[in-house]
């Protein structure tokens, strides 16, 4: 067969398989297509066969491609959302400081949050800002949200529709402007934060929908850092916590904790050791970590299983590759 | 004259945005000059823009290779800025936000762009794991030690850390995987890090200060450096 054919028939296999998600989807079949516990056993084993016959082949000094390699992370991301079995959380240090630090805050505490991500980023950033809000709202916080990236404050309104749609928080009929706000995207990087350290109306004349900040309950008074009792940054890149900390926390005090994707949090650790940063959410695992804490269980539990999984695979190919690496003697390419 | 003007004024500006923070009454001065930085941004929107749009003029004019990528570009950039500018199929009238429910904005934001961004990323697992298995090798020392701390983020940074060394007594809990990732990521990351960023900090001070004492003049193009 040739590669333009293989090509073809990869596309042609991935259609189908997005067709098929769309329609299951569309008529409700996704969520009802569970596995039981045995049958998931069964899937993992044969994962684990695919690969003890891949190590067998490699010990042979049959190399494989690398499209095996996407086959087995493919699968390995797939199946676990059928799957049936459930993983243990465990709570780590940095996850429970920024649990305590938003538990203590009194009743009607201000928290403002800043949404500085866009969709790639969205799988490990929404699952948090979706328990982070879920959390502040039903314990009366009043939050405050903003963006540094022109996508954040979208991805803030998708969260804040995913969680008014839980009975609980729907049931305290809140009010915007009033329980919660959303100030929008301002360009300017941290030079934004610079100035809402002296003044916040003066970055956010208007909120997203137009609404003059005067006019808006929640923010009329707030005339600065001051006026906020915990802020959470939700950060992907630049801008983000990195410069939040270098301005509104060295220069204003701010007390801030974070939530980051997984290759940013290790950065992050720095601030969290010196204080600066109270709490830190570091990648699906720690979304999935919040979530169990705040009781609000949602795409971060679901995709961890995956997460799992795909760490798994990756191990098991690395192990894969060392043992061909060993095999030829160290310096073979594969 | 060409030099000496921009010269001059990034020692000055330099100069008074620092002692700015030790003067008192020259406090807000940096709240002034960022008001600055917006008003100049506005006109690197523009310029960005008309650059976008010259570059894949140009190559579609020239029939450069892949040329059919920069008709995507241009028909997706001059779309979605009639999308947003003039907020095409918004419920409500101009004043109402770019992304009201039922937009042509919010629409395309949703069912487009959001879905095709986080397709780019999520290749990224697949690329990462071929990656790994091709280039992650114990060659070395280093390499191998490297090695044995990503096998311990990873494992630790999902809950089958635990269910694979949960069996080891308390009094040993440092050697559960979990515990020596979080180690990891407290001590030796954290020591690489800070070092990294202390390493950061002086560059970017002794590059502030050739700046504002003219030593470093590549800013001012190839001519002037």
């Amino acid at each position: 067969m040739s590669t333009r054919a293989k090509e073809l028939l990869v596309v042609g296999i991935v259609l189908l398989f997005c067709i098929i998600a769309y329609l299951g989807k569309v008529y409700g079949w996704v969520d009802t297509v569970v596995f039981s516990p045995m049958v998931s056993m069964i899937v993992v084993g044969i994962i684990i066969l695919g690969l003890v016959f891949v190590l067998i082949r490699t010990l042979q000094g049959r190399l494989i491609n690398r499209q095996v390699v996407f086959l087995f992370v493919g699968i390995a991301v797939i199946m676990p959302f059928f799957m049936s079995i459930t993983q243990k959380i465990r709570t780590s240090p940095e996850v429970q400081q920024l649990y305590d630090a938003v538990a203590e805050l009194p009743k009607g505490s201000k928290v403002l949050v800043s949404f500085d991500y866009d969709p790639p980023s969205a799988p490990e950033l929404q699952p948090m800002a979706e328990a982070f809000l879920y959390y502040c709202l039903s314990n009366d916080l009043k939050v405050i949200i903003m963006g540094l990236w022109p996508q954040g404050a979208q991805q803030a309104n998708l969260a804040l529709e995913a969680i008014m749609k839980n009975e609980k928080l729907a049931a305290k009929g809140l009010e915007y402007g009033k329980d919660y706000v959303n100030l929008g995207y301002q360009a300017g990087n941290e030079f934004v934060i610079q100035r809402m350290g002296a003044d916040f109306s003066s970055m956010f004349r208007t909120d997203y929908s137009g609404r003059h900040y005067e006019e808006l309950e929640l923010v009329k008074n707030v005339k600065n850092f001051s006026n906020i009792d915990y802020s959470f940054n939700l950060s992907a890149g630049y801008p983000g916590t990195q410069e939040w900390v270098q301005v509104a926390v060295d220069r204003y005090g701010l007390k801030m904790g974070c939530g980051n994707t997984a290759v940013q949090a290790p950065m992050m650790y720095t601030y969290l050791n010196a204080g600066q940063l109270v709490g830190l959410l570091g990648g699906m695992n720690g979304a999935a970590e919040f979530e169990q804490l705040v009781k609000y269980p949602g795409k971060g539990t679901k995709f961890m299983l995956s997460q799992s999984f795909a760490h798994m695979i990756v191990i098991a190919f690395i192990i894969i590759g060392n043992v061909a690496f060993f095999r030829s003697g160290r310096g073979k390419k594969l | 004259m060409k030099r000496l003007v921009p010269l001059t004024i990034t020692f000055i500006v330099g100069f008074v945005l620092i002692f700015s923070v030790f003067l008192p009454p020259a406090e807000g001065l940096d709240q002034t000059f960022t008001l600055y930085f917006d008003i100049i941004a506005v006109f690197a929107f523009f310029l960005g823009g008309g650059n976008l749009m010259r570059v894949h003029i140009n190559k579609l004019r020239r029939q450069k290779k892949d040329w059919g990528f920069s008709v995507v570009t241009i028909a997706g950039f001059l779309f979605m800025l009639a999308a947003g500018l003039f907020k095409i199929g918004n419920p409500g009238d101009i004043a109402t936000a770019v992304d009201t429910q039922g937009s042509l904005f919010k629409t395309v934001f949703d069912y487009v762009i959001n879905p095709l961004q986080s397709t780019m990323y999520s290749l990224l697992a697949f690329f990462v794991a071929s990656a790994s298995y091709r280039a992650f090798r114990a060659k070395n020392r280093e390499a191998t030690l490297l090695l044995i701390a990503a096998f311990v983020i990873l494992l630790g940074r999902t809950p089958f850390g635990m269910m694979v060394t949960g069996w080891i007594p308390d009094s040993f809990s440092i050697f559960q995987i979990p515990n020596l990732a979080i180690w990891i990521m407290n001590s030796p990351n954290l020591a690489g890090q800070r070092a990294i960023i202390i390493g950061i900090g002086l560059g970017v001070i002794s590059m502030s200060l050739r700046l504002i004492l003219g030593v470093e003049r590549s800013y001012l193009g190839d001519d002037n450096a």
